[in-house]
């Protein structure tokens, strides 16, 4: 079940009003998306908190609609 | 992550499978014969670092697919915990393996041939 690119930026701006937001579809199938992600909201955070915070924004697409978005996330420097 | 003793039985299982073995690997298939290319990424990696490390194969079971992303609070497979703590899934693993913080991790915690 595929995901529009542009609803995938929306959704992660949502979650992420501050961030540098970079989404990339990695197939050109609307399900294989590569997203890099710089928010304030990583500051100290590990990896995989980091993640987590995305996937929470995602609000239960991840792993379902969507099969593969592989993270990129920082804070800014 | 927390880890009480609940009345769910797969999750008693996974917390079984990390408390027993130091490297466990949660993918889809089995380390010889991975059937996601995210999980044979994982699995080379740790082939290629020398680690000895468990592979759960999460395909032989729907209870296990879905109890394990509950468990981590994680939605994808491949999963990888090193002594009993979550590491993270691929995206995190192949980070951790290019700047040499996999290695350093497996190798502080004694799980690399010196």
């Amino acid at each position: 079940m595929p995901i529009a690119q542009t609803d995938l930026e929306t959704i992660l701006r949502e979650g992420f009003p501050d961030a540098e937001i970079a989404v990339e579809d990695l197939a050109g199938d609307g399900d294989h998306y590569k997203a890099r992600i710089v928010s304030t909201a990583f500051a100290g955070l590990p990896r995989v908190r980091q993640h987590q915070l995305v996937y929470a924004a995602l609000k239960g697409r991840m792993g379902g609609e969507l099969h593969a978005l592989a993270l990129e996330t920082s804070a800014p420097a | 992550m927390t880890e009480t003793t609940t009345a769910n039985p797969v999750h008693d299982f996974i917390a079984g499978a990390i408390a027993d073995h130091p490297v466990v690997l949660f993918m889809k298939g089995v380390p010889e014969q991975p059937q996601c290319g995210f999980s044979a990424v994982c699995v080379q990696i740790l082939d290629h670092l020398g680690a000895d490390f468990v592979g759960v194969n999460v395909l032989q079971n729907d209870a296990l697919r879905q109890g394990i992303k509950d468990f981590s609070d994680w939605p994808t497979i491949p999963q990888l915990y090193v002594k009993g703590e979550f590491v993270g899934g691929a995206d995190i693993v192949r980070e951790m393996f290019q700047s040499g913080e996999l290695k350093t991790l497996l190798a502080d915690k004694g799980l690399l041939e010196a």
